[in-house]
Parts: structure tokens; sequence; C-alpha cells
């Protein structure tokens, strides 16, 4: 690479290296739209952590007086967005719900990324005929609609909490495959993999040290949206009732409670929606964000971000 | 094509098995409380008794002659409910996916047009917002304000007044929109930074043309992928839009065989949806020959 500077564009290449050395958070500053949507995550994590440890009893007490109550500060600072038809204090059931329904969402997308990866870099690196037969089975799941899939397996086993994160995954792993499996046959005709073939180095060697590092940034950017398509789904089937079972809280279970008050208590349905959407659209605007951040073609977009605008 | 039939062999299969291998399939068929002695008598009828590979074979059979098994709430053969489920949500995937790609290619084509600029930055936080919201809280949502609120639209239903098909095809439109409009802005920023649009605007040719003529023809390959999956996702959003709105279509008529536990139903709708999907497949390789030369040549 050093012999390269000696072109006359060594001045901007080396501009380019120190513009690089921007921290992250610099970046993430300058766009104030992915800095919102990070701090919004941020509180739901901590929701997420200690949600249901502080506000569990105050999610469950039954409070008469705050019948479907109005939002507002009348029934104390915990109603003010109002209360169930019970009572509860629906700012808590928020808080609490938001544990079941992001680490669902959260533990399929882990799930899918891992085996999609692994399946997808063996798909990659391994044997045309294994090659074969996981694509055609990334077909089959691929092929036919998520939320169906999902209602039909959720209906033969039953709609239990592991076995609506096994479906989330399964329906979302063909993703990672393909990609995987892209970025290895990629990869694997690169001079660094034949360098490490040629020192002796075995293919498991080869996957975990040489190509995994380079796939992982791309995963992990796939993950941010589809974390948001798969909360999506299991609101979706929680609202339709094969998702997550009452008494469990969950966003998508409570817009469906709320959905027969719609007249009465219109609050009941709309927050846990806005969660849903705000949780998602974050998500969405964070990973298109990362997509910039983490590509060395486009990430000056980000940097030289005001500049450009000057100009114009 | 090859690749898509062993794909829907292989999900018709692995319905029946998974079918047969999740318990005892008078589970599937009959209600809970029924006792065993129905249970025993209803096996004996439909060949439940008899071992696996038997009862693929006259599963198979009845595929091919057209028999996808009898519902027993509703006392008929269960591909005539699924097909007469079918029209509408045809009817209402149509107007959808074409809205859809009206609007998505106009909005994304301008927002590539003028990147950075105001209608950019307008059209990605939009389709954004779009593609994030919850479909179900968005059709409750509209209900509250427009039929409980202003009470300009009836609440469900299916009617022919345009009045009934507003807020269905509004909110199926939502998610596949905001992706669609994504993608053409990316793909058509592509074509517009290509050599063959520098080419023709250097000949002269008109702004206008380059765009829509130059520029979407090359852009469209990517902009029909997406949109052939996304017609394969609009059963997604039928079943929560049509469970929402009370439209008999086929995603409602699943979600209530799943919940009223009628199986023979659940797995002619799979079938049928299969082949359905297995047709559309074709329908888009055919596509991308008639808009790629190269392919056309090979």
């Amino acid at each position: 690479m050093t012999t390269v500077t000696t072109t006359p564009t060594s001045g901007e290449a080396e501009a380019v290296i120190i513009r690089r050395a921007q921290p992250w958070w610099q970046l993430l500053w300058r766009d104030k739209f992915a800095c919102v949507a990070a701090v919004w995550l941020t509180v739901l994590a901590f929701c997420l952590i200690i949600g249901p440890e502080l506000l569990g009893d105050t999610a469950t007490q039954l409070n008469l007086r705050a019948r479907n109550a109005v939002p507002g500060l009348e029934n104390g600072p915990m109603w003010i967005l109002g209360g169930d038809p019970l009572g509860r204090s629906l700012l808590a059931r928020l808080i609490v719900g938001a544990r079941n329904t992001i680490s669902v969402a959260l533990t399929a997308v882990f799930i899918a990324m891992t085996v999609g990866g692994t399946l997808g870099m063996v798909a990659g690196y391994v044997g045309k005929w294994v090659s074969h037969v996981i694509m055609r089975l990334a077909d089959v799941v691929q092929s036919f609609p998520s939320l169906l899939l999902a209602v039909i397996v959720l209906y033969m086993l039953e709609p239990r909490v592991g076995n609506l994160i096994i479906v989330l995954a399964t329906t979302r792993t063909p993703i990672y495959l393909r990609v995987t499996r892209a970025e290895v046959l990629e990869i694997r005709e690169r001079v660094f993999v034949d360098a490490s073939r040629a020192l002796g180095s075995g293919r498991f060697h080869i996957l975990r040290n040489h190509i995994a590092p380079i796939v992982a940034p791309t995963l992990l950017t796939i993950m941010t949206v589809d974390f948001a398509s798969v909360m999506l789904s299991e609101s979706g089937l929680s609202f339709l009732g094969i998702g997550i079972q009452p008494p469990a809280i969950t966003w998508g279970l409570m817009v469906a409670q709320g959905r027969n008050y719609l007249a009465q208590a219109w609050w009941l349905a709309f927050f846990p929606g806005l969660m849903i959407m705000f949780a998602t659209l974050s998500a969405n605007i964070l990973s298109s964000w990362l997509r910039l951040a983490t590509d060395p073609v486009q990430r000056w977009r980000l940097e030289t971000h005001k500049k450009e605008e000057d100009d114009k | 094509m090859l690749h898509s039939s062993i794909a829907l062999i292989g999900l018709i299969v692995a319905v029946f098995f998974l079918a047969r291998l999740t318990g005892d399939p008078t589970n599937l068929y009959l209600p809970i409380d029924a006792n065993l002695e129905t249970r025993q008598e209803f096996a004996k009828l439909h060949g439940f008794d008899q071992p696996s590979h038997v009862q693929f074979v006259k599963f198979v059979k009845g595929i091919a002659e057209g028999d996808l098994g009898f519902s027993i709430r509703k006392q008929r053969p269960a591909f005539d409910i699924v097909l007469e489920a079918y029209p509408t949500t045809l009817k209402l995937a149509f107007t959808t996916m074409t809205l859809v790609i009206t609007f998505a290619v106009t909005v994304g084509a301008l927002a590539a047009y003028k990147p950075r600029g105001v209608f950019d930055r307008v059209a990605s936080i939009s389709s954004l917002s779009t593609a994030s919201a919850p479909d179900f809280w968005v059709a409750i949502t509209g209900i509250l304000i427009f039929s409980v609120a202003l009470r300009w639209l009836p609440t469900s239903g299916m009617g022919d007044g345009i009045e009934y098909w507003i807020m269905p095809v509004t909110v199926l439109m939502l998610r596949p929109f905001g992706l669609q409009v994504q993608v053409v802005r990316a793909s058509m920023l592509g074509a517009l930074s290509s050599a063959y649009v520098k080419t023709a605007r250097a000949k002269g040719v008109r702004e206008r043309r380059v765009i829509y003529v130059h520029a979407l023809r090359n852009a469209l390959l990517t902009i029909v992928t997406v949109a052939g999956d996304q017609t394969v996702g609009m059963i997604n959003g039928a079943v929560i839009v049509e469970t929402v709105f009370g439209w008999p279509g086929i995603g409602k008529l699943m979600v209530d065989s799943v919940i009223q536990r009628d199986y023979a139903i659940v797995q002619a709708a799979i079938t049928i949806t299969a082949s359905a999907i297995f047709l559309l497949f074709i329908i888009i390789d055919l596509l991308y020959v008639a808009l790629d030369p190269r392919i056309r040549h090979r």
C-alpha cells in the first residue's frame, strides 16, 4: 500500500486517513436523527433491563378509581398516560412490556444471525452439494409469507414464547444466509485467503480468522433493520392472539386488548402502538446511519455532511 | 423455475409431515372437547389410523384431483372455501401493489433526482416512518380517527363503494411503499450516475426522457425484484388488514381457521397459496427476460 503514496493523490489519501480517525460518537452527533434514535434505544434498553423489577408491581396493581382513566395527572404521575379497564397504569405497563417485546425480537434476530451466518459460511466455503441443499432450504422458507408461516407453525405447536422465537428466527435466517454466502464467495478468492491457505491453515481457521471478521459488520447492520421487522412481526402475531399470551405484557398484545375499548378509551391502543412505531423507526434510522458509517466508501457522506451543504 | 418448484413441493411435504409429527391429527381437526369415540370414528373415516406414508400418498392424490380435505366446521370441501376467499385478497393485493409501484416510482425517482434536497429528505423520513409503522396499529388508529371520531369512513366490512377500500388499501400500502421508495431511490441514484445517462445527456436528450426512459428502465430490474417479494408479502399484510377490517379474504380465513382449529382449511390455504406464489415467481422470471435483453439472448 505504501508504494501508492507516491502518486499525485497522496495528499487526498492522507486526508482520508485523518478523517477516518474520527471516533464513532462524533459521527453520530453530526446526524441528529441517528442521535435521537440512539438515545431512544438506550432508554428502551434501560426499560428492558430494570423495567419489570422497578415497576412490575405498579403494572399489575389494580386501582379502581383509575379505571379507563383519561391521560393526565389527576391520578398521580404513573397514570399520566391513562389507566386500563382495571385501572392499571398504562405507563408502567408500557415500560414493563418493553422487556417481552424487545427481548423476543432480539433473541430471534440473534439466533437468525448466528444460524444464518454459520450456514452461509458453510454454504459459501464447503462443497457445492452442501451449498445446494442449504440454498434450496432457504428458498423454501423465503418463498412463503413469513407471517403466514408463523401462523401455521404456532398453530401446530403451542403459542409459547420459545416457539415464537424459533418461528421468527427461522423466517429471518435466509437473509443472513444469503448475504454471508455471497460475501464468503467473494472473499475466499482474495489474496490473503490464498496466502493463509498456502501457509497451511485449515478451513475452520480461515473461516474464523479471515472471513468472519469481514462479514460480521454487514451482518450487524442487517441485524438492526431486521430487529425492527421482527418486532413488527411479533407484535402482529401477539395482536392476532397467536403470539405471546396474557397475562404477559407486550405492546402488540396491549394494542389488541385496547382495541375493544376503542370508542371509550383510545389511549389504550394508541400508546402501545406508538411505542412499537418509535422503537422500529429508531432501529431503522440507526441502521441506515450504521450502513453509512461502516462503509468506507460511503463514510465521507457523514463526515463532510455540513461542508457539502455549504457548497450548495 | 426448477428451484421454485422444488420449494413448492418441499413446502407442501413439510406442512403434511409437520402436522403428523406434532401429535394426534384428530387434535388438529377436531375441537379440543371432542370425546374419544368421536376421535376414533373420525380417525377411521379419514384414514388417520393408517401409516403415514399411506396417508401421504392419499394426500398427494387428493391434491392432483383438487381434493384438499373437508372442513368439519363448515361441512364443505376446504378447496371451495379457500377459492371463494381468494378473489377478495387478490383484488386487495392488486389494487395496493399498483398504487405502491406508481407512487413509489414517482416519489423515489424525484428524490433521487436531487439527492439531499428538501424533497429527498421529506421522502426519506416519510418512507422510513411508513416502513416502521405497525400496520395493525395504523389500521386501528385510522378507524378511531376516520370512523369513530369523524364518521367519514365505515369501520369495517367490504362494500362496493370506494369508502370501504380507502383504509384497507392505505394500511396495506404503508410498508411496501416505504421500502419501495428507498429501493427506487437507491437504484435511480445508481442509474443516474452511470455512463449511459451521461452519454444521453451529452447527446442532448431531454431531461425528462433521460430520467423516465434511460435511467428508470435500468433501475426497473431491482424494482421488479422487490415488487415481487412484496406481492408475496401482501399476504402478510392481508392477514392483519383483513382481520381488522373484517374482509372475507384468505388472510382472515387463515386466522379464523387457526383459531377455530379447522386444519383442513389451513392446509388447503397453504397449498393453494404456495402454488400461487410459484406462479408469481414464474411471472417475475418472464418479466426479467422482457426487461433485460442480456438474459433474453443467453
